[in-house]
């Protein structure tokens, strides 16, 4: 049995299944939803590169390539804010974070 | 059986058994070393689709610094990680339903789509013989997508400022050098020549 294109494409589309229940499960805790992301854009990467390779373009590994910088980008970010938040209230629960209810 | 396929199915199955260890874990330091443990294996899968280059990246990338980042900060805030993990299991249901849901509507996507006949490639990936997978992916990156990779870079330095900025301190009493005040003294503000009376001294 040969490795096709659709089992690439279920492995990534479970890691992105997997990715969103994590969010679901850890409404708390905002360090394992930022890894919940992460987990998601490696579903969406696996994806690019699997494309890329069956269809035998590189133009999907250039834009997992970006899809990577973003990503970095925006775990550096989102760990600032967390401790930046963590100086000021003491505590990283998600559901604290409604100061600016009205 | 192939090697390849073999290999296929073992990064495959590590890669989702550690994805679901990183969000149910109790511990988050151990969740951040599982989600070490999903890109390791996510990167054997892409030297099996052969983007070498990615892999790579990945490995030293997003391993080397992200996630130690994750790790760095996860061992830096002194959290009660156990009350955050409240409610854990009043989540459950209703993220496994949303969960399943959308597992099986990716599935049937997995079923029912084809490939338009009329998709030609934008850049054809030139064969392993000819050219390596860096090389190929540098000669299309630095020449047609180079735009892109400028905002990737700008995208990366707006980053890396947003992060300092935010995580800055100021802190008022400790004492800096400054060096301009001192090369800037001079022998009138430095020094003073005071006669002091016998037996009375500095008031």
């Amino acid at each position: 049995m040969t490795i096709g294109l659709s089992h690439y494409l279920t492995v990534a589309a479970i890691l992105f299944t997997l990715g969103i229940f994590g969010i679901f499960l850890n409404r708390k805790n905002v360090i394992v939803i930022l890894m919940s992301v992460e987990l998601m854009l490696l579903a969406v990467n696996l994806n690019l590169v699997a494309f890329s390779a069956f269809h035998n373009d590189l133009v999907g590994q250039v834009f997992a390539l970006i899809v990577l910088t973003v990503a970095a980008a925006e775990a550096a970010i989102g760990l600032a804010l967390v401790v930046v938040y963590f100086r000021n209230r003491g505590t990283i629960d998600v559901a604290e974070i409604d100061l600016l209810k009205g | 059986m192939l090697l390849s396929t073999l290999f296929f199915y073992l990064f495959a199955g590590m890669c989702v058994a550690s994805a679901f260890m990183v969000i149910t874990v109790k511990n988050p330091v151990h969740a951040v070393l599982f989600l070490i443990l999903a890109f390791f294996n996510a990167a054997g899968l892409f030297v099996l689709l052969g983007a070498e280059f990615l892999a790579m990246i990945l490995v030293v990338v997003y391993v080397g610094a992200v996630l130690v980042l994750f790790l760095f900060v996860v061992m830096m805030l002194d959290v009660d990680f156990a009350v955050l993990r409240a409610g854990f299991l009043k989540y459950l249901p209703v993220g496994a339903t949303i969960g399943i849901l959308l597992l099986v509507e990716l599935i049937l996507i997995l079923v029912a789509w084809v490939t338009a006949p009329e998709i030609a490639a934008q850049a054809p990936t030139p064969p392993v013989s000819q050219m390596s997978n860096t090389m190929a992916l540098g000669q299309i990156l630095y020449t047609k997508y180079v735009y892109l990779f400028e905002a990737a870079g700008l995208i990366l330095l707006v980053a890396m400022i947003g992060a300092i900025v935010l995580t800055l301190q100021h802190k008022r009493d400790v004492k800096r050098q400054s060096v301009a005040r001192q090369v800037g003294r001079t022998r009138e503000r430095a020094v003073e020549v005071v006669e002091v009376e016998t037996g009375r001294g500095l008031s």
